[in-house]
């Protein structure tokens, strides 16, 4: 789970990590009260969405009189912002944070990551701030310092110091880094953070060390924990076919193809998925029916990837182990009729029952397209896609 | 012979009660030589009663003590695995096998940082077990799909695994071991540990190995296959067309900053003389092709 900047600042503001003082609001109104709140001369403006990539996208302003923070306000809220992270379609704006500027002497990078191999929260800090960390990692690897945190210690005093050193934290603000590290830190273990970032750390003209920027997101599967977490969820930033699909325990993303594919376990899915791709079309999304497939949730799985006017046909692929040819066939008959399918259906489904399986198909009297391997259907849906396309044209 | 566990193998149940595990252990303990494996539950709140007339023990210490079992499955739902796990390290099982899905990262982070030094071995979580077919299955696997023979299946996937298996038996061909590693970001056994055991293994002539996009652990055991495998090895890699930044079902599959890729993980392995395919059709006829 993702959340906006200024819900990011706030959790690290409870674990001391200095930010800049700031007010989140939705219109120009409130942009406008929340910049007179703030006082000072010099604001930023500041799109909040659930994407990187904001500034150069036009998403944050500098504002030097209230008259600019409306101005701003005005042309940043409603916008369509186009990032490296939104794809092509771009997020719509509806939230700001107003914030007071700060005096940039340096900018520096702080991440925390969860490393596979260490298997351990992984502090990642470098003198290059302001920009992309991959960037960084391709052209200067050697200017990032990474360090596993023994879960038992956490950041230790000397390990902070180190760090703050070797990134150019000087002397007189070490103090400050350390704390503002290991709050960082605790943020992340305790709030079961996936990825936590600070890009860029910033240090004063008065040598202050403050989060200028701050991302958090969330281990999906720790959000029982944590309450308070959940309530910081935003729908208007997730993908509504994604948001639909959670409801029913189906794991769901949505693809720019045009065949939708619906599988049971996530491995296989992708291999569907890269099937369809080797025999020349696009999948429309990936779908996890998940162990436990029942008629219920294969309809609202055809359901959902038929609310996608993009998808021309469907490929199922079930490997039935615990759970049976017959009684997926059976579910696949069921969503078919209700949802009144008028695209092409290719269904290949191996294991427990398959003859009873594939004969529940064949009875049905719908024009269901049998395969006997993934290959086989991929080839199927992606050619009966293309007759359809032919005859249409 | 087979890696991990044969015929001899002692099982224990954490979650023995729960729906998933009395529905596992009931179809594990009908495969094969299941009715001698499986000789205990754990539920601390059950000590003294019986599921299927395996006896229930209120910890796994006392499970292993009366019964001498020394290998455990957990189905333990996710806010409570990694408190099974951490007990059964501590009562030195050899063997665990965690099947349950869903468990935060940060549980397992100091689940495993308690396992170093240990001798305890971790298959999982979320992953679907391990099987020697015709021996003993101890999981969610499908038995009957399989049969004994001479091939090493190594997963980061459930029902991708059994399909491994099952172009495996069209073409013929049985196997030694299957491995499910699971599909979490931490966790146990890695590609790399499972494929020294497979070549160890004097039952074992070859070896499929499925993987996933996330991670580094297929490079890094293709780099240790180029060094020291002296059985062919084939693989695929699952998520081609996946995009990045987002999670594929699996905790672990997802390719993050750039890293993890499955066009990156192919490269590696074929440069390291892995035969891989993009086909995931193609799994069982391409390790047939390899075989001496």
């Amino acid at each position: 789970m993702n959340v906006h900047e200024y819900q990011a600042k706030q959790i690290l503001r409870q674990y001391g990590v200095a930010t800049p003082r700031g007010i989140p609001c939705e219109s120009v109104a409130e942009a406008e009260e929340a910049a007179r709140k703030l006082s000072g001369n010099v604001w930023v403006v500041k799109a909040q969405i659930h994407a990187g990539g904001r500034g150069k996208a036009g998403g944050v302003k500098l504002a030097r009189s209230l008259a600019e923070v409306r101005e701003h306000a005005a042309r940043i809220l409603g916008m369509t912002l186009v990032t490296r992270q939104t794809g092509p379609a771009g997020r719509v704006v509806k939230r700001l944070l107003i914030e007071e500027g700060a005096d940039i002497k340096k900018e520096l990078y702080l991440g925390m990551v969860v490393d596979r191999a260490s298997q351990r929260a992984t502090l990642m800090a470098s003198s290059e701030g302001g920009m992309d960390i991959e960037e960084v990692a391709a052209h200067a690897p050697e200017k990032i310092h990474r360090l596993a945190i023994d879960p038992t210690t956490g950041l230790t005093d000397a390990q902070a110091d180190d760090v703050a050193t070797r990134i150019g934290v000087p002397a007189a603000s070490v103090a400050q880094a350390r704390a503002l590290m290991q709050g960082l830190y605790r943020a992340f273990d305790e709030c079961d953070a996936s990825l936590g970032e600070i890009n860029p750390l910033i240090l004063t003209g008065d040598g202050r060390v403050v989060a200028l920027d701050a991302k958090i997101n969330f281990d999906g599967n720790a959000l029982f924990r944590h309450p308070e977490i959940q309530a910081m969820r935003d729908l208007d930033e997730e993908d509504p076919a994604e948001v639909e699909a959670s409801k029913f325990d189906l794991s769901y993303i949505s693809l720019g193809g045009n065949i939708g594919c619906l599988v049971n376990g996530a491995g296989l899915a992708m291999a569907t998925m890269d099937a369809i791709k080797l025999y020349g079309a696009e999948p429309a999304n990936f779908l996890d029916v998940g162990g436990s497939a029942t008629t219920e949730k294969v309809t609202e799985a055809f359901k959902l990837m038929l609310k996608n006017p993009a998808v021309e046909g469907i490929l199922v692929n079930i490997f039935g182990g615990i759970m049976r040819c017959d009684t997926i066939a059976e579910g696949v008959v069921a969503a078919a009729r209700e949802v009144k399918l008028a695209v092409p259906l290719v269904v290949r489904m191996r294991g427990t029952n398959e003859e009873l399986g594939k004969q529940i198909l064949k009875n049905s009297g719908l024009p269901i397209i049998s395969a006997d391997n993934m290959a086989q259907a991929a080839q199927k849906i992606v050619a009966a896609v293309s007759r359809r396309q032919k005859v249409a044209a | 012979m087979s890696i991990l566990i044969n015929k001899d193998t002692r099982v224990m149940t954490q979650g023995i009660t729960g729906k998933a595990g009395a529905f596992h252990t009931k179809t594990s303990r009908e495969y094969a030589n299941g009715r001698n494996c499986y000789v205990a539950g754990v539920n601390p709140k059950k000590a003294g009663e019986r599921y299927e007339g395996i006896p229930i023990f209120g910890s796994v210490a006392d499970a292993k003590r009366e019964t001498g079992a020394n290998v455990s499955v957990i189905y333990v739902p996710p806010a409570f695995a990694a408190a099974a796990i951490d007990e059964a390290v501590a009562a030195e099982l050899d063997l665990v096998i965690c099947i349950t899905e869903g468990i935060p990262v940060r549980d397992l982070i100091r689940t495993r940082d308690k396992m170093r030094g240990s001798k305890t071995i971790l298959i999982g979580p979320n992953c679907p077990g391990i099987i020697t077919p015709d021996e003993i299955k101890i999981g969610i696997m499908p038995g009957h799909i399989h049969k004994k023979g001479r091939i090493g299946v190594v997963s980061r996937s459930g029902t991708l695994t059994y399909e491994a298996v099952g172009q495996l038996m069209d073409q013929g061909l049985g196997q030694s071991s299957c491995v499910g590693i699971g599909g979490d970001p931490v966790n146990g056994l890695k590609h790399i540990d499972v494929l020294r055991m497979f070549n160890d293994d004097p039952d074992t002539d070859a070896v499929i190995m499925v993987g996933e996009i996330g991670g580094t652990d297929e490079e890094n055991a293709a780099r240790w296959v180029k060094e020291n495998m002296k059985k062919p090895v084939v693989g695929f890699i699952a998520g081609v067309t996946a995009p990045a930044g987002k999670r594929m079902g699996h905790a672990g599959a997802i390719i993050s900053g750039g890293k993890g890729t499955a066009q990156e993980k192919l490269g590696v392995m074929e440069d390291c003389g892995i035969k891989v395919t993009l086909n995931p059709a193609e799994m069982g006829r391409l390790l047939k092709s390899v075989l001496r």
